[in-house]
């Protein structure tokens, strides 16, 4: 590499491919993002514009009243997320949140499979009353509410 | 009583402050000026009164003086004593109090201490230092007092969020705090340099300390903080590429990069304005960490603060700053003289290397870190995870190695691969071997792969500087670098074997159940209520065994606080030299079995190991420079005119024992 370069011209080649370097991270970057953001959906986004499946996606909504199963082998729990306007299957195996309880926000991070159910590989449920996933803050009371009500009927 | 004094304390700082502000102004403008001398007092009077505030601030909450609003919002009469202390700083409040503590402490220290920079570069550094200081003063006298009181007073406090109820928590933000805010430092003198034209070698010696110091509490705050997400949250993941994980890791970056750019500036007077630059960046970067925390702009577990004024407030602090910073940057860096040229094949060169892949790093963290909040913008939600940034990273952090391994061999200024042919084999074949051995013998995907390979590379090239040097009179410094960069490859190791060969079992089990998982046996013995100061739990009670070994207990809890109300898992860890057995207790199913997760984490405690090792090279380093300044010093002092011993040997070394060496006759 010391090639006959003056050092200017060397300086000059340093810079020059800094410069791109930096520019090809920034561009990699903007490129990876679309690609692997995970977006986020309500049930009802699910229903009108079915994400790929197994893209990874995040669902957030309320679980539905009476909806929460724990099968035989004691740690995979089934449950419906709704959000008024649609309702998703979910499954999860694994340690609930202890704040996870029928009738409370949840988003879980997972996938849709090809039968339609959603297959979360992590639960984020309320931590505590101060806190609320991100994603729900938009969700009014009411459509929270309304949510609750239609599953008790 | 003791809440007034706190107070006034933090009001006359933010007065000195502008006092100040004021003599340094007029001190880097005319070295004649009087108003100088106040400035020197008036930083190490400010960072007293400072400290003063904040232990202020820790009494009430060690009384619970519940007549405080935010001891009666974040403290409670029955809590631990450590956790009533830790809640003085767990909390917006007293979280940003720490940080102009901080502030004001390193202003004072530098005041104090720091006789070798010219008086009007001093003056217009502890100046910029003030500048910075005010706003942060404004915003928590006028947006976040934490002395407020409150009428009536409760009967009792709210609490503290039990997953901060932990002795993590204690240690691990005061220290990430000494890091964010050391590198205040570095912004300043960065600054006063430009404003007085002063970029010289010297101010990156002076520099470099300082940075060294904020870096090491940096890198212990980020293991800390990594190895209390591990444990506290139940999850068994070390780095969840959360935004207030990337926050910490950001300002690491910049100042991991600024650290080796000042080397380059103090030995050899190269890399002038991108050193400058660098420092500006890194204090950026901790004050976009600080909004980003502390805004409650993200929804995680440590952003509990939620309040747009602050918000807001806090983001006009990081535009004046950052944007004040970038425009004299603009003004002045074309007035930087170019520095001593280098070929490109040549420490220097390496060390540009270095820097240009930490900063594409940086760049994809940022980026990262703020497309959720760019795209929120236009209502389109979504996460940011692993997927993109490991990946991603990757593709840079490889080939940082890779120079990492090779460029310390490499001489100052100029020099060429064919002179370092050996060790460059030795590392190549080494890592070549690793990655084949353990593509054919083991499974493991593509990053883990890698990552194991270029452990070994760097693991054996780490200590390659020290060959051929009598190791008695090798400096601190080159001691430092190697243990660091050792530390590197210990960590990369952890976290590649963690990745790869982790297991994980989820099983619902009955008392007296045994669980094989990997090497190990657990057998669940008992499940008993416990009770604690401000908490009770259900405890499993575990025995486990290595490949048929003795018995070992562990008791992983679901424990249930009740001010405020919460829940949090604390998992049993079995550590041994090759790795931990985590366990963590779930929920007790309708037929009455337990729930347990079990995960064999091998050599997954190395990546704190090799943590502690680069903040322990760090250490060893800035020993090693401050001695040599003493000594410095004190040669000066009996009238001897004596260059940088260290420097000299560090820098020059390679040239020194070339002239004196047959070497020289080849170039």
């Amino acid at each position: 590499m010391s090639t006959g370069l003056k050092p200017k011209h060397q300086r000059l080649v340093l810079v020059i491919v800094a410069l791109v370097v930096l520019l090809g991270a920034g561009a990699l970057a903007a490129y990876a993002l679309r690609n692997q953001a995970s977006y986020f959906y309500v049930p009802a986004d699910i229903a009108a514009n079915p994400p790929e499946v197994g893209q990874d996606i995040r669902l957030g909504g309320m679980v539905e009243m009476g909806s929460i199963n724990t099968a035989d082998d004691g740690v995979t729990v089934h449950f419906v997320v709704g959000d008024g306007a649609a309702r998703v299957p979910v499954t999860y195996a694994g340690i609930v949140p202890d704040l996870f309880v029928e009738g409370s926000g949840v988003v879980a991070e997972g996938a849709m499979n090809a039968e339609g159910t959603f297959v979360a590989s992590n639960l984020l449920a309320k931590h505590d009353e101060n806190y609320m996933p991100r994603e729900l803050e938009g969700m009014t009371m009411e459509e929270a509410r309304e949510t609750v009500a239609e599953t008790y009927e | 009583m003791i809440a007034e004094i706190g107070l006034a304390a933090l009001w006359l700082s933010a007065a000195l402050a502008v006092l100040q502000l004021v003599g340094g102004f007029f001190g880097a403008r005319d070295e004649t000026n009087e108003l100088r001398a106040l400035v020197r007092p008036a930083a190490v009077l400010q960072a007293v009164l400072c400290v003063i505030s904040f232990l202020c601030l820790v009494w009430v909450f060690y009384v619970t003086d519940l007549s405080v609003k935010l001891v009666a919002n974040n403290s409670h009469s029955m809590k631990p004593l450590a956790f009533k202390l830790s809640g003085a700083w767990a909390n917006h409040e007293g979280s940003m109090l720490l940080w102009i503590t901080v502030m004001a402490a390193a202003g004072g220290l530098i005041a104090f201490i720091e006789r070798r920079l010219p008086e009007r570069a001093m003056m217009a550094t502890l100046g910029t230092q003030a500048f910075v200081g005010i706003g942060f003063y404004l915003f928590i006298l006028l947006a976040s007092n934490p002395f407020e009181r409150l009428s009536p007073v409760p009967a009792d406090g709210n609490g503290l969020n039990p997953l901060l109820q932990d002795m993590g928590v204690s240690f691990h933000p005061p220290t990430l705090y000494i890091g964010y805010v050391g590198l205040s430092v570095a912004f300043s003198f960065a600054l006063g340099a430009l404003l007085t034209r002063n970029v010289t070698p010297e101010f990156a010696r002076v520099m470099r300390p300082w940075v060294l110091g904020a870096w090491i509490f940096l890198t212990i705050g980020i293991a800390a903080g990594s190895y209390w997400a591990y444990y506290e949250l139940g999850w068994g993941g070390w780095w969840f590429w959360d935004p207030v994980e990337n926050a910490s890791l950001m300002p690491w970056l910049a100042a991991t990069a600024l650290l080796h750019s000042a080397s380059v500036l103090a030995a050899r007077d190269a890399l002038r304005t991108w050193t400058i630059m660098l420092g500006v960046v890194a204090f950026s970067m901790s004050m976009v960490g600080t909004f980003l925390v502390r805004s409650g702009i993200l929804t995680s577990v440590h952003a509990f603060a939620v309040d747009p004024e602050r918000g807001s407030f806090i983001l006009a602090l990081l535009a004046l700053y950052i944007g004040g910073a970038l425009v004299v940057f603009a003004m002045r860096a074309s007035t930087i003289a170019e520095g001593q040229r280098f070929s490109i094949t040549s420490r220097e060169g390496a060390l540009v290397v270095n820097n240009v892949a930490l900063s594409a790093i940086l760049g994809i963290v940022l980026l990262g870190t703020l497309y959720p909040l760019l795209t929120e913008a236009f209502d389109v939600r979504v996460s940011v995870g692993p997927p993109y940034f490991n990946p991603v990273s990757a593709i840079f952090l490889v080939p940082m190695l890779l120079v990492l391994a090779v460029g310390p061999l490499l001489r100052w200024r100029r020099d060429s691969l064919a002179r370092i042919k050996w060790p460059v084999i030795v590392i190549v074949v080494a890592i070549l071997v690793v990655l084949i051995a353990a593509a054919l013998f083991a499974e493991m995907s593509i990053l883990p792969l890698l990552g194991i390979a270029l452990a070994a590379g760097v693991g054996i090239a780490s200590f390659m500087p020290l060959r051929g040097r009598s190791l008695r009179r090798t400096p601190l410094a080159i001691w430092g670098m190697c243990i660091a960069h050792f530390g590197v490859a210990v960590s990369l190791f952890g976290m590649a074997a963690d990745s790869a060969f982790q297991q994980e079992r989820l099983v619902a089990a009955n008392v007296g159940d045994t669980i094989e998982i990997g090497p190990w046996e657990a057998t669940l013995q008992s499940i008993s209520p416990v009770a604690g100061p401000n908490w009770t739990a259900m405890q499993a009670d575990m025995f486990y065994s290595y490949e048929g070994g003795p018995l070992m207990e562990g008791h992983p809890q679901a424990r249930s606080f009740w001010a405020p109300p919460g829940e949090t898992s604390e998992v049993a860890l079995i550590t041994r030299w090759n790795g931990q057995l985590y366990a963590a207790v779930g929920n007790m199913a309708e037929d009455g079995r337990w729930q347990l997760r079990l995960w064999w984490k091998p050599f997954v405690t190395w990546i704190w190991y090799g943590g502690l090792l680069i903040a322990l090279g760090g250490v060893i380093a800035l020993v090693g420079r401050v001695v040599s300044d003493l000594r410095r010093r004190e040669a000066e002092a009996r009238g001897e005119a004596r260059p940088y011993p260290d420097e000299v040997e560090y820098a020059d070394y390679d040239e020194v024992r070339s002239i004196a060496g047959p070497e020289e006759a080849k170039s």
